[in-house]
């Protein structure tokens, strides 16, 4: 083994000498010179690399994030929906799960990135949603919030209520605890966190308004536009991970043992509280830890990105850059290193969580 | 007729009444039917009527230019392409033998009444792949050799699944053993091997086959990209069989190896005539899972630019002569998903009865 590495190690060094292509991560601080048309943070051509690379990873955060939050609440609704008594909602359910994930997601992606997305009319014929939101072939076009002066003492009220209802809940319980009976904490909370900011905005006079987009020569002015790409893949990765995420959902429900539910029902408990505190606490012991590597697995889905050209980290660094530069190694060093760490990161906070919601044995 | 005499499973009729009694059981369950129902009402005769009722069946693209209604004359005229690609016309018969070794393996393996269906099934990953090889390529035994660029269409999707199968199950087994070797150096190096490819997504693995691969060669090497791609996609998806194969190692108890060792066997014999075949039992629904994977991940070669079955379909609603309207596409990509979900919804089920034999029985 060490001598296949060692024959590898000369053959890298020869081809590269060969090629004559520089080496190192020098090229990171040079001109890209090249445009991306869906950037977080200010990004032109004549910004460098390193901070191409930045979009990049930024765009392949903010679609992975979106896709987790639509495919986790789909997922639970459908994962419900599998537990259903109705028959005919049970049967809907199932059919959904069974055709999804057993389709191939670059074909779901091709449906809705060339099928439902492409073919939408141009701005001046586009699907208005209730007036403030429009879907056209350049993009779902949204309203933007725009800040005003003073919206940063919102944020800060909001932060401060947050704090505050931390620690009255934890006083609130730790009483509760200690003498067995203290008042309820969520109203006060929730009159924290919603009152504080609130009142600062009023006194304030609202700085935050929402910027309505409008039609103006052949495209939209102001709010701000969401690129028919981000949206196809959203869609795509959504769907597709809520297929499995409704059966470890179910997986989970499942296992909560039928005697819990009726000793908790012989008991007296409202069937509302039955779910906030018997079925949900010990079904997400169970549905946690598979449901973490479903999303560093849709995680990894969104490098699909590269087949209708939505410039997330594979697209971007593995596409384009590559070929600028010619720094295989270096290029694709830097790719696989930042989904291992992204991956690593996700890893150790659901290892975490996990330790907190498992099974204490005593 | 009382309860003891009830039959175990009921008739048709006493399914029924208790499917529609489910439906309407509660106001709620009314509410939520009625919804449904709406909604299947509203789908469901408009998707029969496109895809069977005004469809287009003939053989000239022209009949169903802008019309309503699927075409099917686009899967007709570009049948041979789906199948086989540029694959000589001459030397199609080549195909067709490993299309009927996987068609009848696979009844074989579904079939109840066979038996010796390990037998089978490891004929049919370890010896037919490396025999189709030799078919599909040619050069030898008096057989003219058909370049691998021409592979195309299922063709392709067969052969790049089935030698990723054939290649990553001794990889996953090795590496399983590997991660329970007693030597640290070998147990460490198969964890970050495992780890690494479970972390790095497999579109960035295949530009790395692409592009950092040849440097690893020595000069003037330069295989073809299929090769590379099954490279590629046997060392993920062997990390991948890899955690599969440690879960059913894990769950032989430690007594079997005690009993085995009492028995004086050496670790080699223990492992392949008592710890493998009681594992293998168990793992072997996990693999079907991860087959399954695989013939949805053969897909993600369209973005290298293989012309496997999916990119076909694509490249044929890209031709010119092609361009007839929004049902061509449509109607394309129903049959691609049909043909997809057709393989992965069977496997899923023998995935999903070897579990059920396997609860039996344990």
């Amino acid at each position: 083994m060490a001598a296949l590495l060692s024959l590898a190690a000369v053959n890298v060094s020869g081809n590269l000498e060969r090629l004559g292509a520089a080496s190192g991560f020098g090229f990171l601080w040079h001109r890209a010179g090249f445009a991306i048309e869906q950037h977080l943070i200010p990004y032109s051509e004549d910004s460098t690399y390193f901070r191409a690379f930045v979009v990049a990873v930024l765009n392949t955060l903010v679609l992975a994030v979106v896709a987790l939050v639509i495919a986790t609440v789909i997922g639970f609704c459908v994962g419900l929906g599998r537990r259903s008594s109705n028959g005919l909602v049970h049967g809907v359910a199932t059919a959904y799960v069974e055709t999804l994930r057993n389709i191939p997601l670059l074909l779901q992606l091709f449906f809705w990135y060339f099928a439902m997305l492409r073919p939408l009319p141009a701005p001046r014929q586009s699907i208005s949603l209730f007036g403030i939101a429009f879907l056209s072939n350049r993009g779902l076009v949204l309203p933007a919030p725009v800040a005003e002066p003073g919206f940063g003492s919102v944020l800060l009220a909001l932060g401060i209520g947050v704090l505050l209802a931390l620690i009255v809940t934890r006083s609130l319980a730790q009483r509760r605890a200690r003498t067995g009976s203290a008042p309820k904490a969520w109203p006060l909370a929730l009159a924290l966190v919603l009152g504080l900011p609130l009142l600062t905005a009023i006194a304030t006079a609202f700085p935050l308004h929402w910027e309505i987009p409008h039609l103006q020569g052949f495209n939209f002015q102001g709010g701000m536009t969401v690129l028919p790409e981000f949206v196809a893949m959203a869609l795509a990765l959504s769907l597709y991970s809520a297929s499995y995420v409704a059966e470890i959902v179910r997986a989970g429900l499942d296992a909560v043992p039928r005697g819990q539910i009726e000793a908790a029902r012989a008991l007296g408990l409202k069937s509302g509280t039955i779910s906030a505190k018997i079925t949900i606490p010990q079904a997400l012991r169970v549905i946690v830890p598979p449901l973490g590597n479903e999303y560093l697995r849709l995680l990894r889905n969104t490098t699909l990105a590269a087949a209708i050209a939505y410039s997330d980290l594979t697209q971007v660094f593995g596409g384009t850059v590559l070929n600028q530069t010619a720094q295989a190694l270096e290029v694709m060093a830097m790719v696989a290193g930042t989904y291992l760490v992204i991956n690593a990161a996700v890893s150790a906070l659901l290892n975490w969580y996990n330790r907190r919601v498992a099974w204490v044995q005593r | 007729m009382t309860a003891l005499e009830a039959p175990l499973v009921p008739s048709f009729g006493t399914r029924a009444v208790r499917f529609l009694w489910t439906c309407i059981s509660s106001p709620g369950n009314i509410a939520l039917s009625l919804a449904l129902l709406l909604l299947l009402g509203y789908a469901l005769p408009g998707l029969v009527d496109w895809v069977l009722l005004r469809a287009h069946w003939g053989t000239d693209p022209q009949t169903c230019a802008h019309t309503y209604g699927a075409c099917w004359v686009f899967v007709r005229v570009r049948w041979d392409q789906l199948i086989y690609g540029s694959y000589p016309r001459s030397e199609w018969w080549r195909a067709d033998i490993v299309f009927a070794i996987v068609v009848a393996g696979g009844a074989a393996l579904l079939s109840r009444r066979i038996t010796h269906k390990g037998i089978i099934g490891l004929l049919l990953i370890m010896a037919a792949p490396p025999a189709s090889a030799l078919l599909l390529m040619g050069g030898a035994f008096g057989l003219a050799p058909v370049e691998v660029s021409n592979w195309g269409g299922l063709l392709l999707t067969v052969a790049l699944g089935g030698a990723a199968l054939a290649g990553a199950l001794p990889a996953g087994l090795l590496l399983a053993l590997a991660r329970r070797s007693e030597l640290p150096v070998i147990r460490t190096l198969a964890i970050l091997w495992i780890e690494f490819l479970r972390g790095v997504p497999l579109i960035p693995l295949l530009f790395i086959a692409m592009n950092v691969f040849p440097l690893l060669l020595p000069p003037g090497t330069n295989p073809s990209p299929l090769a590379k791609i099954v490279v590629a996609f046997i060392l993920f998806n062997g990390a991948a069989m890899a955690e599969v194969f440690r879960g059913g190692l894990q769950a032989i108890p430690k007594g079997q190896f005690e009993a085995a060792k009492s028995l004086g066997l050496g670790p080699a014999a223990t492992m392949a005539l008592v710890i493998l075949p009681q594992a293998v039992a168990i793992v072997t629904p996990g693999l079907v899972n991860v087959a399954v994977a695989i013939v949805k991940e053969t897909t993600v070669v369209y973005i290298i630019g293989l012309f496997d079955f999916l990119t076909q379909i694509q490249a044929g609603l890209q031709a010119p002569n092609w361009l007839l309207g929004d049902q061509v596409r449509d109607s394309g990509y129903l049959f691609a998903a049909f043909v997809y979900w057709a393989v992965c919804f069977g496997l899923s089920r023998v995935s999903a009865r070897l579990e059920l034999k396997k609860e039996r029985r344990g």
